[in-house]
């Protein structure tokens, strides 16, 4: 079947196998292989990406529950339009030294930044409550916890500006 | 000299980029033209004999390109997987060794156990068709645990392996342990189990491979923590490829902890297979078949006693353990709860006589080997137990009984009585530290309060050391080593001053990219963004160990500070000949070549442009280019060590233990970059606390399933599970490593768990609890309670 949606910004229209997950498509047919798959039980969170502005696990939805919606994936996430910078969060992950092997960190990303954008003045507990959907083997969390408050630090602050 | 960026500093890492904005590249990221998918059928049986499989409806199923089996392993005549380690009991009798067919063949011997491929032109294709197969087993009953494993009448694994016994090791003066017990004023028994875990790296295991009939060369794309050495023991062991006809490639890998340092019969299969099918062909595992194939680590059984005199000195201590090694060995398997488990019994203490006896047993389990800490982390634990067991039997202070007893600044050098010798520590700096950080003194109001709200709070403490830095060559080959343990870097200065590293070591979450990146800025003055580092592709690096056993720091950049100095004595002969001075007058300092005592100077830069353009150059003395290589094999193991405190408070209604507090003072050595050791050293402490309190991987005996078979099932430590914890570094400088490093990844998994259960211990204390198996989960805790002396509630 054909879908049709909006990719990171960019009108997109695919042909897929209705049985087709979300995961797989980005990854198999458009290339898009930042979002990771770690998992077969929707516990690991390492394929969050954001449809229509709300965090999924990517691994858990079929691709024809794309047509006509919106997604982004860690690929889209950016800083101002136009500015060629990182994102405020991924940002604040890299300070911060909140990612290691790196398989983890997308979903993450994409876990922190719908976070802070439902919330803006995160408590240490609220994150690592927030977090709970995303394992991560490497950090003991403690620096992606730290990422996270000053990404969404500076997600407030660039919305002040 | 631009921006050098040297040891000690914290820059944010080289290879940060490419994993924030998704661009990194991982083997499942991997496509190669007219690729195929393989899939692997599994043993769904823990022990059963294989009478037959027949291929005939999955071959005729859509999109299929081949079935292989064992059968077709043994027409091809290959090799079995290789253990790299061959150990021998006390009179010198190996191991019993039996063969470990990359596909079953005659038997399976776990659930997971690989009997069949299927290679199809889609997972899906393959995956279909996987079901199809149709494979006769006669089941037998399964035997999971070694105490089991060990009784007459149980299951057998192997014809020629009698009562599942690999060997029989001991380590130690049996005699002396013996003569010290019978005059102890006082000894301390402990019965304890180290619970079997499941490394879980996130990115599960994968492997792409492929073959170019024009060259006649196999290319495998594996997540691995050492391709050479899969290249090695893959290519020469098992398939008989010449290793110039075998490139072995593990790019970005998304984490090991030890589960990808082994060569796996997956490799050893998709890279014979893409011959037979003359297409590549990948596989990535699910993580389901991670839990049944991913090797575990632990599974241990002990019983220790430790002998003291009437003022708390440890007098001797004598261990007998029983470890699982799972249902064939391993590439390291037999290594792990010997040869790195046994040395390190001695920890930080002066205790003069210990005795070690480790029987090595095969049950109906995934095989069992390294995972983070391998073998240290478990001698930790006996030893920081039993040392708590007897100072709460003998009315010592537990803080009190360890300075008694530990290894004095000025004594080291320290030779142990098993083996090892240390080169440098300071134990009792790192506790003081330690007792300061973790506010020991204010412990009393802080239980006082938490048991106003019906809470026991109880504090923990673990000393330990490691060995680490593996290895030097000539010891680990006394010990069993079937290879060296050496490392190599090469230094590559290109012609405009730019240099790229190649260096056998293998990152996989470390920061190597960054760290190593450091050291040559700083010897060679160049800048940091002018320096990058390959590894992880048998083509482009000459040759290496990999990463594993905190060694690629000691090991790695030993060879790559060895390396770099070369690049400066040969940089010192041509600026001698174009400043027209003698060498021995030269001076390299921060990025320039002098000759002392004048402003004659030449840039680095200038001399790798020299020796690209030899013009004027004494080419009859000297080769042009700059380009050097070093291998680099240590004198003696490195020995980390340090303190944790771990707090924690237990809710007696549920049995839940929470962690409230933590803290480490670790004396790692010289550190390079603090940023990451404390990432290294936070990653660590959890991976510990993982084994303390959540992760446990459970089989059913008789019918050998596993039933902690998946994330829901298997508790990982989320980031809920833990408080903020407080990281120290106290060091003291190894005195053969060239910059004084002693290594960082596995100190934190080493020192928690002891420090975890010894505070859950003492936060009930007061029922009479004196021992707790991990891991502390609510239920092991609220049926302790239950079955307590006292009370359950707190007031």
């Amino acid at each position: 079947m054909q879908i049709s949606f909006t990719l990171n910004g960019r009108p997109t229209t695919v042909d897929v196998e209705p049985a087709t997950l979300v995961a797989e498509l980005l990854r198999e047919q458009l290339n898009l292989t930042g979002t990771h798959i770690g998992c077969d039980t929707s516990q690991c969170g390492a394929c969050v990406v954001h449809l229509n502005g709300l965090p999924v696990k990517s691994c858990t939805l079929l691709a024809p529950a794309l047509d006509g919606a919106t997604l982004l994936t860690i690929e889209g996430l950016q800083g101002a339009p136009g500015s060629n910078q990182m994102h405020p969060m991924q940002e604040a992950f890299r300070e911060h030294h909140g990612l290691q092997c790196g398989f983890c960190t997308p979903g993450m990303l994409m876990t922190a930044v719908a976070l802070a954008t439902e919330k803006p003045n995160l408590t240490e507990a609220e994150v690592r409550h927030g977090l709970e959907g995303n394992i991560c083997r490497c950090t003991g969390y403690q620096n992606i916890v730290i990422s996270v408050m000053a990404g969404a630090a500076a997600m407030n602050a660039a919305k002040g500006e | 000299m631009g921006n050098v960026i040297g040891i000690g500093a914290s820059p944010k890492r080289k290879e940060d980029q490419r994993f924030l904005t998704g661009r990194g590249n991982y083997v499942s990221d991997i496509k190669r033209p007219g690729m195929t998918a393989g899939v692997f059928v599994r043993s769904l049986h823990g022990h059963a004999i294989l009478r037959g499989i027949d291929k005939s409806a999955a071959l005729a199923a859509p999109g299929v390109v081949a079935v292989l089996t064992g059968e077709d392993v043994a027409a091809d005549k290959l090799g079995s997987l290789p253990c790299g380690w061959g150990i021998s009991d006390a009179k010198g009798v190996p191991m019993k060794e039996p063969p470990f067919p990359m596909l079953a063949q005659g038997k399976v011997r776990f659930v997971g156990d690989m009997v069949a491929f299927v290679i199809a032109e889609t997972p899906e294709q393959a995956n279909a068709a996987a079901e199809l197969l149709t494979v006769d087993y006669e089941v037998l009953p399964s035997v999971v645990g070694v105490l089991e494993a060990v009784r007459p009448g149980a299951p057998q694994l192997f014809d020629d392996v009698p009562n599942n016994i690999c060997c029989d090791w001991e380590l130690g003066d049996k005699a002396a342990v013996e003569t010290a017990f019978r005059k102890a004023a006082h000894v301390a028994k402990l019965s304890l189990v180290n619970n079997r875990l499941i490394g879980n790296p996130m990115e599960p295991r994968a492997a792409i491979a492929e073959f170019e009939p024009g060259t006649d060369r196999f290319t495998l794309w594996t997540t691995s923590q050492f391709p050479h050495v899969v290249r090695f023991l893959m290519g020469a062991l098992v398939l008989n490829i010449p290793q110039h006809k075998l490139r072995v490639v593990a790019p970005d890998v998304g984490g090991g902890f030890g589960v990808k340092q082994f060569h796996y019969g997956e490799e050893a299969v998709i890279t014979w297979a893409a011959k037979r099918v003359k297409r590549p062909i990948k596989w990535v595992a699910s993580r389901s078949e991670g839990y049944v194939s991913d090797r575990h680590g632990r599974d241990h059984v002990t019983e220790a006693e430790l002998a003291l005199d009437e003022y708390g000195k440890f007098l001797a201590f004598r261990v007998n353990t029983l470890a699982n090694m799972g249902g064939y060995l391993s590439t390291f398997g037999p290594n792990i709860p010997t040869n790195l488990y046994g040395p390190l019994l001695g920890g930080v203490y002066t205790t003069p006589a210990i005795y070690c006896n480790v029987k090595v047993v095969f049950t109906n389990t995934v095989p069992v080997d390294a995972y983070r800490g391998a073998g240290r982390p478990e001698a930790t634990f006996v030893l920081e137990r039993i040392v708590d067991v007897a100072a709460s039997e003998m009315g010592i202070d537990r803080v009190e009984i360890r300075r008694r007893n530990m290894i004095p600044k000025e004594a080291y050098p320290y030779q142990t009585p098993v083996l090892v010798q240390y080169d440098s520590g300071d134990p009792m700096g790192c506790l003081d530290g330690a007792l300061v950080a973790a506010d020991v003194k204010g412990f009393g109001v802080r239980k006082a309060a938490s048991a106003s709200k019906g809470k026991f709070r109880g504090l923990g403490y673990s000393t330990y050391v490691e060995a680490c830095g593996l290895a030097p060559s000539r010891f680990a080959g006394r010990l069993g080593a079937r290879g060296g343990l050496y490392e190599s870097a090469t230094v590559r200065v290109h012609p405009t001053g730019q240099v790229t590293v190649m260096i056998g070591t293998h990152n996989h979450g470390q920061g190597h990219e960054t760290t190593f990146a450091q050291i040559v800025s700083e010897k060679l003055g160049v800048s940091f963004e002018n320096v990058d580092i390959v590894f992880g592709d048998t083509d482009r690096v000459q040759f290496g160990m990999g990463t594993y056993g905190s060694r690629s720091l000691v090991v790695g950049g030993a060879a790559l500070s060895k390396a770099t100095d070369k690049v400066i004595a040969k940089g010192k002969k041509i600026a001698a000949h174009l400043l027209e001075a003698a060498e021995v007058d030269i001076q390299f300092e921060a990025g320039n070549f002098s000759v002392a005592g004048t402003d004659r100077t030449k840039s680095f830069e200038d001399i790798a442009g020299a020796a690209y353009v030899p013009h004027n150059y004494p080419l009859e003395v000297l080769e042009p280019g700059l380009e050097e290589q070093a291998y680099y094999d240590p004198v003696n193991f490195t020995y980390p060590g340090g303190c944790h405190i771990a707090e924690v408070e237990v809710d007696p209604e549920t049995g839940t233990v929470t962690l409230v507090n933590y803290t480490a003072v670790d004396d790692v050595g010289t550190v390079i970059n603090p940023m990451i050791v404390e990432g290294q050293l936070h990653g660590g402490i959890v991976q510990g606390v993982g084994q303390a309190l959540f992760e446990n991987a459970v089989y059913d005996e008789g019918s050998g399933q596993l039933l902690s078979g998946s994330l829901m099932d298997y508790c990982m430590p989320r980031a809920d599970h833990m408080p903020m914890m407080k990281v120290e570094t106290h060091s003291t400088l190894c005195t053969h490593t060239p910059m004084g490093v002693k290594g960082c990844g596995e100190v934190g998994t080493i020192g928690s768990p002891a420090a975890v259960i010894n505070a859950v211990v003492d936060a009930l204390a007061h029922l009479g609890v004196t021992h707790v198996d991990m891991p502390a989960t609510p239920n092991r805790i609220w049926r302790l309670l239950q079955n307590a002396s006292l009370p359950v509630a707190a007031e």
